[in-house]
């Protein structure tokens, strides 16, 4: 353990280190600190959050400009730990005298359970307890917006690794063993696995209509009508889900590793029969989320196996239990007819988009609101027919996964422009820039596209952030193809298949809409606390400020913004980030590119309130302190019948062009060049900024040419790394990224959401390129090496 | 504290090959492990729970490889990073394969003996090995005995080694003349084989040696393909209608699935297609060599 000397605040441990306490919760919060697995001795003094560079001239309240400011890139204050492996992820947790717990999963897609016999598991020496549904102490569901998932299956089974049973035993091992040991009588049942006769059948989560005109009547001179396929992408975090959750008196510490501790606890609490006030839900350190940590996953298990057997309960899934434990990303089949003039404006848009939701309802109920709501992209159509459904089938549960419903329409809308273009012999970005949305025009759901400059108008005409990106491409040249390359640049790679033979180039564009902050009326805010004081010696004496809030750093570098923010505000340089846990108001989920937008936000004015304090009061009498809850702007929900509302808070936009080399013999790729455009609004850190854009261009990349959970009759067939595969540092080329900064001047500093928008535009525009090169149509994502070859998926 | 450990079980830590195998006949269900790039993975995916486990890491001699004349003995420990870095010239075939194995952490542990007492019909390393008529050493306390490597696999994850024997070598001729081996992933790197490809051309024996991975329950031969007529006295005569004809041979001798990995189909197409642009390769390259 750290020496408690070492603690940078008076009362608390900043981010990165164990949980600390204060006040009433003080005590039980310290019989719920963890120790580290790793040597504590080689841990480096967290205390290295406050900045180091350099001190500046004189401004508002201390009358500096400190370093690492908003606009800036310091470095991050987990960055050292986590380059040298001192940082505790959730998996890294241990206590004393601390079981593992270890769920037992249906094997079948939809089984009805007969019956479940524990004694065989129980005797097993070094098993602590085996629970099963009948042991859950309070509602039996839980979930994200509507509480239908079983804590544990009670009488029946609905997808492939529905957890039945938990065990807590003295090791993990013991705990798998015990679980192998349970047994389950089983009536298998025929699984529903096609989304399309699900909701057909009346079988959905939702079903929302967009309409707007008269698409039947509208005359087209060009028509174009396709079906698209979007395969189910995993979000594929490294870390896999792990918690603790420890017994205290009167309650529960839950360690855990989530995007929205307050929606965690909104759902524990009930299942465990306990009262909120009962369970502190403390931020464990992150591997990656992308989605896969909004629904719970090990929290309620670990908490009814600690409840029980009355010691800290761990549980850490391993690769092919995390595939089978958190959702995934929707897959889609999408049916889409643009009609257009003869100069390439759309006349009308339909399209049947019917997402897979499998089991249970998770977020569908939001994602077929995005996948609706933004089903045409950012451009102008007068006369719109969508229905969207989130069919419920026995299939994996699907749910959230970075870009949210817009990944899966953008593939489809964007192909359709491109054939579109095709058909009318137009430049791909030509046709976009005929048809992109300006300031003042209308999405389908009629909201107006406003958040820009209203004094920005090139020649008179309202400002279209579309055209001003898709015309940055003008000065950045597609690369030429290298002489003499070595087989590591080329499709293939060091698997030696082509030095040459078969290669075709090919050049495709993607366009991106997305929606940032949580949509459709939800009451969306974010909470910060801050607290200003003089520091001791070793703060030189200087004020420190010490931020509390509950949101989730998972990778983004959203701790670093918040310091940035404080020191940007309040013009100090120490500033201390207390840990994320429920003492903290909710933070909202880090989620929808939203936590610079509402942490940020929070963050921002409750600096700005102490600031305004700091102004009458002198540090040296105490420390000021102030709490703010941050929230967007109102939107509505979606008309049922008609899609109509103002239901997004703020778009943003991004622009890829992809470069890619293809095998076409072997139908193999080589993505060579991936240039972004992408509006940001404000730069608030340019590194973290680069990092997001190339993040999520991979994942998108990822989409495109290789990632897939492949099901066969409900089953997931590739539950590992060995085939559910990721793209390479040979997969992934350099970028080429031009930020764009066209401030809204509703958000914080300006900014827009940036982590998402990528991942949507990056796939249509490598499979354009794929079509490009190989002249085929593509409608199916991820492309595999068949489809430019044999012909049929496998 | 309490740790993710699995349960116990027996653990071998021999010094000596003599040792090992004396280990091995005392305790046959130990399981022998060098880099651990495969077993291991099974065990913590608990595909596999050894009783016992023999680690060869100890063992020097099985890390070395030596020049024997006309072949070179590679010790079943030396491993994949190695075989790129120290024996491309001599056995090209081979270094090209070992270059394709998984990551570079995992070509520094894993080895060419795991790859085959694994006998994965995806395993990189066998393909080279077929086509350059490898021999696999393998010690018992009752001595030494070789298998060809032909001989050697006997169906999915099956081999000739039985209880008791550690691999210790692998004996494979130097090339004669130029090799190439293709490998078809869905990823550019790191990426187990769809289906690949090794070929050996022998230009002064006027042969070729064939291998095929991950087209069939274990790794094959196509020997109607090696017997294809090739214009050795007139080699300007080759052309794409001859390597086409290779390519056809190769993708009858496989014998693939349907997998999470690809379909049949497009093996044999990939196989087609990589075997007739290996024999271009080769044949060029020897062309290249002997005539100019």
């Amino acid at each position: 353990m750290p020496d408690p000397a070492t603690t940078p605040g008076p009362q608390d441990r900043p981010v990165a280190g164990p949980a600390p306490g204060r006040s009433d919760t003080a005590a039980r919060i310290r019989d719920g600190a963890p120790q580290s697995e790793k040597d504590a001795s080689s841990a480096p003094d967290h205390d290295a959050v406050r900045p180091t560079r350099g001190s500046g001239r004189l401004i508002g309240g201390t009358g500096r400009v400190p370093s690492g400011t908003v606009g800036q890139s310091p470095i991050r204050p987990e960055s050292e730990a986590k380059v040298n492996g001192a940082f505790d992820y959730a998996s890294d947790l241990a206590f004393p005298d601390m079981l593992w717990g270890n769920t037992l999963r249906s094997p079948h897609p939809r089984a009805l359970i007969r019956s479940i016999d524990t004694a065989a598991a129980l005797a097993l020496p070094g098993v602590a307890a085996v629970l099963t549904a009948a042991d859950v102490p309070g509602k039996l569901h839980y979930g994200l917006i509507e509480a239908d998932q079983p804590v544990l299956a009670p009488d029946q089974v609905n997808y492939q690794g529905e957890p039945v049973a938990i065990v807590a035993a003295e090791t993990l091992d013991l705990a798998r063993r015990a679980a192998d040991l349970v047994t389950v009588d089983y009536e298998v049942l025929e699984p529903r696995c096609d989304a399309d006769e699900a909701a057909a059948a009346g079988e959905y989560f939702r079903y929302q209509p967009v309409r707007i005109g008269d698409p039947d009547t509208a005359g087209a001179a060009v028509v174009v009508a396709r079906e698209y396929e979007v395969g189910m992408q995993d979000q594929a975090p490294l870390g896999p889900e792990s918690g603790v959750a420890v017994p205290v008196e009167g309650g529960l510490v839950l360690h855990v590793a989530t995007q929205w501790l307050h929606s965690d606890l909104d759902q524990i609490a009930p299942c465990l029969g306990l009262e909120p006030e009962r369970l502190h839900l403390s931020m464990a350190g992150i591997g990656g989320a992308f989605g896969a940590r909004e629904d719970l996953s090990v929290q309620i298990h670990m908490a009814m196996l600690a409840m029980r057997t009355g010691r800290p309960v761990k549980m850490m899934y391993d690769r092919a239990e995390s595939f089978l434990g958190h959702v995934h990303r929707h897959p889609a089949r999408m049916r889409y007819e643009h009609g257009a003039d003869a100069d390439g404006r759309l006349v009308y848009v339909k399209a049947r988009i019917v997402l897979d939701g499998g089991a249970y309802a998770s977020t569908t109920e939001a994602v077929v609101g995005n996948a609706a709501s933004l089903a045409v992209g950012p451009y102008n159509v007068e006369h719109v027919s969508v229905d969207a459904w989130g069919a419920r089938t026995n299939n994996p549960p699907c749910g959230a996964m970075r870009g949210f419903g817009g990944v899966q329409t953008c593939f489809a809308y964007e192909s359709q422009m491109d054939a579109l273009a095709d058909a009318l012999g137009l430049d791909p970005r030509e046709i976009r820039r005929r048809n992109a949305l300006a300031r003042g025009d209308k999405l389908i759901t009629g909201q107006v596209v406003d958040a820009y400059d209203p004094d920005e108008a090139p020649a008179g005409q309202p400002f279209s952030p579309l055209r001003d990106l898709l015309d940055r491409f003008d000065g950045i040249p597609v690369p030429p193809v290298p002489a003499g390359r070595d087989i590591v640049e080329l499709p293939g790679g060091t698997g030696n298949t082509t030095h040459g033979e078969g290669v075709r180039r090919g050049v495709g564009y993607g366009v991106g809409l997305k929606n940032i902050c949580y949509s459709e009326g939800f009451d969306d805010y974010s909470t910060a606390h801050v607290r200003l004081e003089l520091g001791g010696p070793e703060h030189g004496g200087e004020p420190v400020a010490y931020l509390h809030t509950a949101a989730a750093e998972v990778g983004q570098g959203h701790w670093n913004l918040q310091q940035q923010i404080a020191r940007t505000e309040l013009g100090v340089e120490h500033v201390v980030l207390l840990p994320n846990d429920t003492r903290a108001g909710s933070a909202g989920s880090s989620s929808a590119s939203r936590q610079s937008y509402m942490t940020g936000g929070a963050v921002k004015a409750a600096c700005e309130a102490v600031r305004e304090l700091w102004r009458d009061r002198d540090l040296a009498d105490g420390p000021i302190e102030a709490t703010r809850v941050f929230r967007h702007r109102a939107t509505k929900p979606m008309d049922p019948v008609t899609g109509q509302g103002e239901s997004h808070v703020q778009l943003a936009l991004c622009v890829h062009r992809a470069t890619v080399d293809v095998d076409v013999e072997l139908g193999l790729v080589k993505v060579v060049d991936l240039t972004c455009v992408q509006d940001v609004g404000k730069a608030l850190n340019p590194v973290a900024l680069e990092g997001q854009i190339h993040g999520g261009t991979a994942q998108g990349l990822g989409l495109a040419v290789m990632e897939e959970i492949v099901t066969d009759a409900g089953r997931v067939r590739n539950a590992s790394f060995t085939d559910y595969l990721i793209p390479t540092i040979l997969d992934m080329p350099p970028m080429r990224l031009r930020i764009v900064e066209n401030a809204d001047p509703d958000a914080p500093y300006g900014l827009r959401g940036a982590g998402e928008p990528p991942t949507l535009s990056s796939t249509p525009a490598i499979v354009a390129a794929i079509r490009d090169a190989t002249g085929l149509p593509l409608a199916r994502v991820p492309v595999r090496p068949e489809h430019l070859t044999v012909g049929r998926p496998s | 504290m309490t740790a993710a450990a699995p349960a116990r079980f027996g653990f071998h830590r021999p010094a000596a090959v003599d040792e090992a195998v004396r280990l091995l006949a005392e305790h046959p269900e130990a399981v022998p492990v060098a880099g651990g790039t495969d077993l291991m993975v099974a065990v913590n995916y608990r595909l596999a729970r050894p009783e016992a486990m023999l680690d060869l890491t100890g063992l020097a001699e099985l890390r070395e490889w030596s020049d024997e004349g006309d072949a070179v003995r590679i010790g079943s420990g030396v491993p994949y990073a190695r075989i790129t870095a120290e024996l491309a010239t001599v056995l090209p075939g081979l270094a090209a394969a070992a270059r394709t194995v998984g990551s570079p952490q995992i070509r520094n542990r894993g080895t060419l003996g795991g790859n085959l007492a694994t006998a994965s019909p995806a395993g990189d390393g066998h393909p080279p090995l077929l086509a350059t008529g490898a021999s696999v050493e393998i010690a018992t306390t009752a001595g030494v005995r070789y298998v060809p490597v032909s001989e050697f696999y006997l169906g999915p994850k099956r081999s000739a080694l039985r209880p008791g024997e550690l691999i210790t070598a692998v004996t494979v001729p130097k090339a004669t003349g130029p090799q190439q081996f293709l490998k078809v992933g869905t990823r550019n790197a790191m990426v187990i084989a769809v289906c690949s490809f090794a070929l050996a051309l022998d230009p002064e024996a006027r042969r070729l040696g064939t291998g095929i991975g991950s087209a069939g329950p274990v790794p094959l031969t196509a020997p109607h393909a090696e017997a294809i007529e090739l214009p050795w006295s007139t080699p300007a005569r080759f052309d794409n209608t001859l390597a086409a004809e290779f390519g056809r041979r190769v993708a009858a001798a496989a014998r693939p699935i349907d997998d999470v990995r690809g379909t049949a189909e497009y093996r044999r197409h990939a196989l087609a297609v990589c075997a007739a642009r290996a024999l271009r390769r080769v044949w060029t390259a020897a062309h290249e060599r002997t005539g100019r």
